[in-house]
């Protein structure tokens, strides 16, 4: 169990809070010590809006442990509208109805569960805009 | 005669609230077609059944989102968050955190989970008036969502479903709808009930009707338009514990209300029953819709048994900021349908998967 792991990625996992770099103003997700854009430290906290659009995607049939349960499932880089692009599962949509560029937005989901008496661990996944969903 | 009216000494309000649904939906033609070769009739046309990276938690977080997107207030300034539910992800372990954390309410927050069958939220949204009518606090959010669970075969199968919805209780001046009272009626009744470590509850059967649901609801729904000094034509929207779509238009009737009131937050044929989430989600299909002036009666029920009953006046406000988040409706349409198949492993029915 790392129940002390998970719980200094809380706030990555459940609001989305990267960093924005003090120097250059990049926003970075996820957040690091050292700005990637310009090389000057970074630590001012900073939340993504939690929309975006999707960069590329694929379906996993052979999951890695813990996300067996989960399978199939769209896997995805994300573009987030402040830049920045992380890898987050889609959900709530089916792989026909993915396309490169569609927009997203942020969901607070099961990410995986550490056995029937271990922690649940709760994070973030993409899916496509409710209203749009429905027009 | 002393008033069983609760009332707080500073007028509060709605200042926020949203529903979640998931996608999916089993419906009640496929249990039939599992356990009864297809007939017999069926208390609702489908229900909502959640993905398999949902849970109470996941639905409290959507549905508050929404809340607070309406609301148009930092999270730093709740000062509550009270998740009512019988379906916790954890036995040990509030939910009401989770949901705190994700939405950047912590820490200066009162975080707690509650549990009165299907009318943990009602009471959490009592507790919360009386949070802010007592000026402890401004905001206060309380929250009713359940992934229910039916045994395989049981008469609760083909409605045990999952949905929530949140509101933010604050002062009245700013809501979109302001609460004009609200009382309890609560005995020990045992109509349904889990004990602790069970997978499935059990119920009374018929004893779930008459001196549990309508017992209940009628007695509270009657007291509150006394005290209120209200029949039932003075209410524009009423909305009731819906376990199946008999019983709530029964209630009705024995009431006086007729189906224009009724109908638009009667939403159990559609989605089925989402236990703490039932009333109050009939409730914000009807915030969508609802205008400035319309008055609604609200009443809950929980087995074990009570009801809460609420006299809700909306506001002018609530035209410039209910199109903030997605309608419950919005929730409602995107709907995928699944077979018992599908609905068995979603619900984590099938061993060694």
């Amino acid at each position: 169990m790392r129940v002390a792991g998970h719980w200094r990625l809380k706030r990555q996992r459940l609001t989305l809070e990267g960093e924005v770099c003090p120097s250059c103003r990049a926003p970075l997700f996820p957040p690091r010590d050292v700005c990637p854009e310009c090389g000057k430290p970074a630590a001012t906290p900073y939340t993504f809006s939690g929309r975006g659009t999707v960069y590329a995607f694929t379906t996993v049939y052979e999951p890695p442990a813990h996300f067996e349960q989960y399978r199939p499932y769209l896997l995805a880089l994300v573009k987030l509208e402040e830049g920045p692009i992380l890898t987050a599962q889609l959900t709530d949509v089916d792989p026909e109805e993915v396309s490169i560029g569609m927009p997203v937005e942020m969901v607070t989901r099961r990410l995986t569960e550490e056995g029937e008496e271990g922690l649940i661990l709760y994070g973030y996944k993409f899916r496509p805009l409710v209203r749009q969903q429905v027009a | 005669m002393p008033t069983h009216l609760l009332t707080p000494t500073r007028s509060v309000g709605i200042t926020g609230y949203g529903a979640y649904v998931p996608r999916y939906r089993l419906p009640a033609a496929e249990v039939a077609r599992m356990w009864t070769g297809g007939r017999g009739g069926l208390p609702v046309r489908e229900k909502a059944v959640p993905g398999l990276d949902e849970d109470t938690a996941t639905i409290a977080i959507e549905a508050a989102r929404n809340a607070l997107a309406r609301a148009g207030i930092d999270p730093q300034a709740l000062r509550a968050i009270w998740v009512g539910s019988e379906s916790h992800p954890y036995a040990v372990k509030p939910t009401s955190t989770i949901v705190a954390e994700a939405l950047g309410a912590v820490p200066y927050v009162q975080a707690g989970d509650w549990e009165f069958a299907c009318k943990a939220g009602t009471e959490a949204m009592q507790a919360a008036i009386g949070f802010v009518g007592s000026s402890m606090a401004d905001y206060a959010m309380c929250i009713g969502a359940d992934t229910a669970q039916g045994r395989p075969g049981d008469a609760l199968e083909y409605t045990a479903a999952a949905g929530g919805a949140a509101f933010i209780i604050g002062p009245a001046e700013g809501a979109l709808a302001v609460i004009q009272g609200s009382l309890s009626y609560v005995t020990d009744t045992p109509d349904f009930w889990r004990r602790a470590g069970a997978e499935y509850p059990s119920h009374g059967q018929r004893f779930t009707g008459e001196p549990a649901y309508f017992h209940h609801i009628t007695s509270a729904a009657k007291a509150l338009m006394a005290e209120m000094g209200t029949k039932p034509e003075d209410y524009r929207y009423a909305v009731f514990h819906q376990p199946n779509l008999k019983f709530p238009q029964r209630v009705a009737k024995m009431l006086g209300f007729t189906p224009e009131q009724y109908q638009t937050g009667l939403l159990v044929g559609e989605i089925g029953n989402t236990y703490s989430g039932s009333a109050m989600v009939g409730l914000t299909a009807i915030l969508d819709e609802a205008q400035p002036g319309d008055r609604i009666l609200m009443v809950s029920f929980g087995s074990g048994a009570g009801s809460d009953a609420f006299d809700i006046r909306v506001t002018d406000a609530i035209l410039s900021r209910r199109d903030n988040a997605p309608r419950t409706r919005d929730y409602i349409a995107r709907r995928v349908e699944v077979d018992y198949g599908m609905y068995a492993r979603l619900r984590g029915k099938l061993k060694n998967a």
